[in-house]
């Protein structure tokens, strides 16, 4: 595992963006060969997004050849709802670059058959040939996408019903009425997140402290289902000192004492810009877990 | 090209690096168009799974709404008022003219004319849908000659009228129809007015109080009638006055029905209104400033003797009078330059100028869902300004109808 520990929410942001940045340049992806992008919503994220956003307007990264599979979606919730995560994939990512619809995947929260539009994502993953990089959030519980606390820690992509912790945590995106709350989502299981070939957790603000704790300094458990990831070969957690405030002192100077091997990840931070030639010279990894 | 089959298959557009009037305020937006219609790049990308055929840079410009001017009496040596039997081809002259000036459609006025005159020309001037041969016309303004004496302004004394004797039947009996018109000015205190308001307001014709000596309580009863514009506000009406403000009042009158919504033609061209003028009736009511230019056929001409109606007029400059007279005759400002004055003489919003010369004209006529509005699925007119207001290029149903020479390739 990693954990890259920044000052702020805005620099955790910007390394998670330039660490996309350069896993999707060293793949040099084309007609043949999509980078596969798993992402989530919620305001966490916002950053990284605005980031990634910006390196395409310079002219530094293209998505023409990203593929992108969201984590989650709510039940019933129409499509052109502003709270509904199409609505802010499309408001706060796939109208600002130059992805191609046909390419980005959404769970249909309103499709006829609920578990088969989620078998039907995982064999759309499969048939991408897998995540190549599972960007994900996590709840102060601990849950990585609607994966609320004792979900398997194997689960696949399947219907859910919201935790009421989640429920009235998102009220205030619905006027602050519980009752226009959806109370169910589609998700990707854990074990669906846990396929990828990486996986990036950006944890940041003191109030998800407790739930990082609880994911690398204790042990695997379903009740934080982010602590799953402990098995997973190729993990990143970005966060920022706030996030830290639970673990131990000695954690966070082992990884802060870490950051100079780690920034090698995403400095020198490349460029479509840049000659075929220069990149491979320059695409050498620089480090390894 | 509209809705249906055949626009789904057209090319889409988008317009980018541009910041667009949406809800009341400017956006950092792109705005996508597809058969001559704004389109939801959202529904877009997510239903119909396609993206843009092409792209347009906006080059960091402001796109706003169309201008509607419904107050137009003639422009670039047309007078629409003058019997001709080609009125048609004047009509498209200055449809053609007034697209550098941003305006997507148009009312026509006719000032207080014979009744020959009406029977003659209103047939000639169609409703027509905008495109590269020039502006939409809306339908006709009828300006008179149901109107005061006292208040005529420029209009001529010997063709003014009442409908004393048969209200609405004197009315049809002087205009000879009402298939093209869209608006009629008249004076309320003019005996049976009521009964003509509501069976204009009835066929879906706007009814405007102007030219008029009409106390508060007149008028007032006359929007309840169904009149819902006051035609260029402080000009040819009664003085505002603190005991009976008179037409000017019911900008703040507590006696419309629920709901009514009163909208008033303000010549902002800095002669007609003084500025504080402005102000005053900005302040007290934006949502129902209606920007007009109340043009004079002499606009776009340059100084000189013009003719408007049956009348001789002089222009100086940015004024025009009846010839030989110190009565104003109308405006020969056009549109971006009313806009423009308007914005620096109220100091309100970017936002709000631009909306008095399109949103609220459209709201006027009951066209909000098409015109005046740059929503998903209204018309695709819209003009290309730049920061200070100028006019770089002009497009109705999402085609360009005219760009300003520094901006063409």
């Amino acid at each position: 595992m990693k954990l890259i520990i920044l000052d702020h929410y805005s620099q955790a942001s910007e390394w998670a963006a330039k660490y996309i940045r350069n896993r999707i340049i060293q793949f040099n992806p084309g007609p043949d060969k999509y980078f596969t992008l798993g992402l989530p919503t919620g305001s966490t994220p916002l950053g990284c997004y605005k980031k990634l956003i910006e390196y395409y307007k310079n002219g530094d990264l293209s998505f023409k050849y990203v593929k992108t599979f969201n984590m989650d979606e709510y039940v019933g919730l129409p499509r052109d709802h502003p709270e509904s995560y199409h609505s802010f994939m499309w408001n706060n990512f796939f109208k600002h670059i130059d992805i191609h619809p046909e390419n980005t995947h959404i769970l249909d929260g309103n499709a006829a058959d609920l578990q088969a539009e989620c078998d039907a994502f995982e064999e759309k993953i499969k048939a991408a040939g897998g995540i190549e990089l599972f960007v994900g959030g996590i709840g102060p519980d601990g849950h990585i996408a609607f994966n609320e606390p004792g979900s398997s820690l194997v689960s696949r992509t399947r219907v859910k019903t919201l935790a009421m912790d989640t429920i009235l945590a998102n009220a205030r995106f619905f006027d602050g009425d519980l009752a226009k709350v959806p109370t169910m989502a589609l998700t990707v299981g854990v074990g669906t997140v846990m396929d990828a070939r990486e996986v990036m957790i950006l944890i940041t603000g003191a109030h998800k402290a407790f739930a990082l704790y609880k994911a690398i300094e204790e042990g695997v458990n379903h009740m934080w289902t982010v602590s799953a990831f402990q098995q997973h070969p190729r993990t990143v957690f970005v966060c920022d000192e706030d996030a830290t405030l639970e673990l131990k002192v000695k954690t966070v100077k082992y990884f802060k004492g870490l950051m100079l091997v780690h920034n090698k990840l995403v400095d020198p931070l490349y460029s479509i810009k840049e000659k075929e030639t220069e990149k491979s010279q320059s695409s050498k990894k620089p480090y390894s877990d | 090209m509209r809705g249906g089959q055949g626009a789904a298959r057209a090319p889409v557009i988008q317009f980018t690096n541009c910041r667009i009037l949406r809800g009341r305020a400017l956006l950092r937006e792109d705005l996508w168009v597809r058969g001559g219609r704004i389109l939801d790049p959202e529904k877009l990308f997510f239903e119909e799974r396609r993206v843009a055929d092409e792209h347009r840079d906006c080059g960091g410009c402001i796109l706003a709404p169309g201008f509607i001017d419904v107050q137009i009496n003639g422009g670039f040596g047309v007078d629409f008022s003058q019997a001709t039997e080609d009125v048609g081809s004047g009509v498209a002259l200055v449809a053609r003219r007034i697209l550098p000036h941003g305006v997507t459609s148009f009312c026509p006025t006719l000032v207080t004319s014979p009744p020959e005159v009406y029977r003659k020309v209103l047939p000639q001037i169609p409703v027509k849908s905008g495109g590269p041969h020039g502006a939409g016309v809306l339908g006709v303004h009828l300006e008179g000659p149901f109107i005061s004496r006292e208040k005529r302004g420029a209009h001529p004394e010997a063709h003014l009228r009442s409908f004393e004797a048969n209200a609405f039947q004197d009315l049809l009996a002087t205009y000879g129809g009402l298939d093209n018109v869209r608006i009629v000015t008249l004076a309320p205190e003019l005996g049976r007015s009521h009964e003509v308001i509501r069976a204009l307001t009835a066929l879906g014709i706007c009814v405007s109080l102007g030219h008029s000596v009409a106390d508060l309580g007149t008028a007032e009863e006359a929007v309840q009638s169904g009149a819902t514009f006051i035609t260029h506000l402080f000009n040819a009406m009664l003085p505002f006055h603190h005991r009976d403000p008179g037409i000017v009042g019911l900008l703040t009158s507590d006696r419309l029905p629920l709901g009514r919504h009163i909208f008033y033609g303000m010549i902002a061209d800095g002669i007609h209104t003084n500025p504080a003028a402005l102000r005053i009736a900005h302040r007290a009511h934006p949502e129902g400033l209606v920007l007009v230019t109340d043009a004079v056929p002499a606009l776009g001409l340059g100084n000189g003797r013009h003719t408007l109606g049956q009348q001789e007029v002089e222009v100086d400059g940015l004024t025009a009078y009846v010839a030989g007279t110190n009565t104003l005759s109308g405006s020969i400002a056009p549109m971006d330059t009313c806009v423009r004055h308007f914005l620096q003489a109220t100091g309100c919003s970017v936002e709000s100028a631009l909306e008095a010369a399109s949103l609220h004209p459209a709201q006027l006529l009951g066209l909000e869902k098409h015109k005046g509005t740059l929503d998903f699925g209204a018309d695709a007119d819209f003009v290309v300004l730049d920061d200070s207001l100028h006019v770089r290029a002009t497009y109705i149903s999402g085609e360009l109808v005219w760009q300003a020479e520094e901006a063409r390739q």
